[in-house]
């Protein structure tokens, strides 16, 4: 965070945060690459803000240690680590012109005044913001605030970009359009972006890894397509998408992966048997199944009833009960979804067992 | 829709006391002494040309607006000081705030007037003992001219630029200091170019009524200032009761009572009334 035009590297080993009696964060460990685009997800009061205050130099931790570049910065003041923010509610400067706004980081480092209006220039035009210059951020829209807001952030070429739910306030074309442009101006400056959401799917388009949180802990981290397919736990599991969960007896360990009773038939799983025995679930997303009128011997099926159907446009989402009670969904084309609902009786569930994965049973 | 329109009503119904009391008070008798300006001695202008040539009555004038303006530089300044301990501080140093601010509303006036005189007269405590440890030989005039107006004044009107200060400054987005802090610039540097332009509407609220307030002080220029710092409410109080020159008192009230009108009316232009409390 102190270089510059230059990616920062940061480490944190054991962060925790305690309000009070009330913990915020714990035992947080976690290593953010060069340049890397990172997602802190988790739902409300997961403790997202405060890792972000923390690694903002806001918010002192109660524990553990903070490192960019290999320099400890735990003590750090937050003027001197000078991280870009751009916050929840963008807190723009009210009494300041777009302009003055986006000058401010770089008049408190004493630049030129000229070298202060080029780059502002360059930072207008960057984010779209031509024509604005002069006006006031109550003079702006929702959309414009925004690019105020990052500008600002981006003008003196922090070494990390933290942004709190920037797009939390905007509607959803808006946001589309803010998602895109974001990920070009983290392209085009290679900066190190940590970014918070709690909305999984902006979460998963934008990163190049996602961490989850969950009552002040670190769940998981990994690439989009790594939690999302292989989540570690339930609340993962849950919180990236829609999933179904089935039980499974008799869980080993086979050759290819590992094996199990699903409803009396035997089920097979790419992913390794490592941290369940016996009893377990197998979540497969809805996407991944797909309705058959009989499953192969040797493939993954389940025979279950039809019972409700969500036209979505593109697709139906049709809502199942297997023999043993268990609810399943799927999503599948239209007129698939119409037969399977008008035959009225049992249809087969059928899924790839590369897509399907364990979860140890009950609880997290 | 009703539910606005009867809370609309209530407020007029239970504010109508107050309404027909200052109709009655102030109001009423007032429009008697815009009467008198234009009436006595004899009917005419007479009285507001007067005003314009009386040597006296302008260098109270002048004299006047001096003296509101340096009370309210003062007092705004140290109002703004010891609000941002009051809203911003740690809760012990809000507690001490507040003490300082609400106590002087349970003294009156009057005694805090003597009690200045008490502290700043050529035998008071502040001259004894600046003489005793021998930093002045002679007495400091401190009292009965103007630095002594203007201490009373001040003293009296610093809680009153608390409030508009105080809703500004809590009205204030936390992020936005924390932004400046995080882009770089140190607590100072925050303080000066973000704090400060984000409370100027408290800041002027605050400076209108202390100013205002300044323009009709009676007993505390009239006591510290020993009748050498006549102010113009003293002036107005001569002409009524003491000349008798009724229109010319009359005369000044209206002048005094239009100027503040119009300062009333470029406040409520910067704050709304709710922050002023
Ligand atoms: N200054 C504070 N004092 C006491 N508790 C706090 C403080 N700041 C945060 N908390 C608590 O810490 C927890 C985590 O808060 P945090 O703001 O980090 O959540 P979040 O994940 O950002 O949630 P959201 O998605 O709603 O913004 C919350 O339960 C919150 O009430
Ligand atoms: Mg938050």
């Amino acid at each position: 965070m102190q270089q510059p035009g230059r990616a920062a590297e940061i480490k944190a080993i054991g962060i925790g945060k305690s309000f009070g009696s009330f913990r915020a964060l714990d035992n947080l460990s976690l290593n953010i690459g060069r340049g890397e685009f990172l997602t802190l997800l988790g739902p409300s009061g997961s403790g997202k803000t405060t890792f972000l205050m923390i690694l903002a130099g806001f918010v002192q931790p109660t524990e553990g240690k903070l490192f960019s570049d290999g320099t400890d910065i735990t003590d750090r003041p937050a003027e001197q680590r000078a991280a870009g923010m751009v916050f929840q509610g963008y807190a723009l400067f009210p009494h300041m012109s777009v302009e003055a706004n986006i000058a401010f980081p770089l008049k408190v480092r004493k630049k030129s005044a000229a070298d202060i209006k080029k780059r502002v220039g360059e930072m207008i035009e960057r984010v779209g913001l031509v024509g604005h210059e002069k006006k006031l951020p109550s003079q702006l829209s929702g959309g414009q605030q925004q690019r105020v807001a990052l500008a600002r952030a981006l003008v003196f070429e922090p070494g990390v970009l933290l942004l709190d739910e920037p797009f939390s306030a905007l509607d959803k074309s808006l946001r589309g359009q803010m998602q895109a442009e974001m990920k070009r101006l983290h392209q085009e400056t290679g900066t190190t972006f940590v970014f918070v959401t709690h909305d999984q799917s902006e979460a998963l388009a934008l990163s190049s890894r996602v961490a989850i949180f969950n009552h002040g802990k670190l769940l998981q981290v990994g690439a989009p397509d790594e939690v999302y397919d292989r989540p570690d736990n339930r609340f993962v599991a849950e919180f990236l998408g829609e999933i179904n969960m089935l039980p499974l007896k008799g869980v080993k360990p086979a050759d290819n992966g590992s094996t199990g009773l699903c409803e009396d038939r035997a089920v097979n799983m790419h992913c390794k048997a490592e941290k369940v025995r016996g009893d377990a679930i197998l979540a497969i997303r809805p996407e991944h199944m797909s309705i058959a009128r009989e499953a192969a011997v040797g493939e993954n099926g389940i025979a279950a009833t039809a019972t409700a159907s969500t036209y979505l446009g593109a697709a139906t989402k049709l809502d199942l009960t297997t023999r043993q009670g268990a609810k399943v969904t799927v999503s599948v084309p239209n007129e698939v979804a119409a037969a399977a609902l008008s035959k009225g009786n049992s249809v087969w569930l059928t899924w790839p067992a590369e897509k399907g994965f364990l979860l140890p049973d009950g609880g997290q | 829709m009703r539910g606005v329109l009867s809370d609309r009503m209530g407020a007029a119904l239970l504010m109508a006391p107050l309404l027909l009391f200052l109709v009655l008070a102030y109001a009423w008798p007032f429009l008697g002494v815009v009467k008198w300006s234009f009436t006595l001695p004899t009917p005419g202008l007479g009285q507001y040309q007067a005003l314009l040539t009386d040597d006296l009555v302008q260098s109270v004038f002048i004299r006047t607006l001096r003296i509101a303006a340096i009370v309210t530089v003062v007092s705004v300044a140290a109002a703004y000081a010891i609000t941002v301990v009051w809203v911003r501080g740690s809760p012990a140093q809000r507690l001490v705030a507040e003490f300082c601010i609400l106590v002087p509303f349970w003294i009156s006036v009057l005694t805090r007037a003597f009690g200045w005189v008490a502290l700043l007269s050529n035998r008071g405590l502040i001259n004894t003992w600046l003489q005793s440890i021998g930093f002045i030989s002679e007495p400091l005039t401190l009292v009965r001219n103007e630095f002594g107006v203007v201490v009373g004044m001040t003293h009296f009107l610093i809680p009153f630029a608390v409030f508009p200060l105080a809703s500004a400054m809590r009205s204030l987005d936390d992020r936005v200091l924390l932004a400046a802090r995080g882009l770089g610039s140190s607590r100072m540097r925050t303080f000066w170019t973000v704090f400060v332009p984000m409370t100027r509407s408290g800041i002027i609220g605050s400076a209108l009524i202390v100013f205002v307030f300044s323009l009709g002080f009676f007993v505390t220029p009239a006591i510290l200032g020993g009748g050498r710092s006549v102010m113009i409410a003293e002036l107005i109080y001569l002409r009524i009761f003491q000349s008798p020159d009724w229109g010319l008192g009359a005369a000044i009230s209206v002048v005094l009572v239009l100027f503040v009108g119009a300062l009333m009316a470029l406040l409520f232009r910067y704050v709304r009334p709710k922050q002023l409390i």
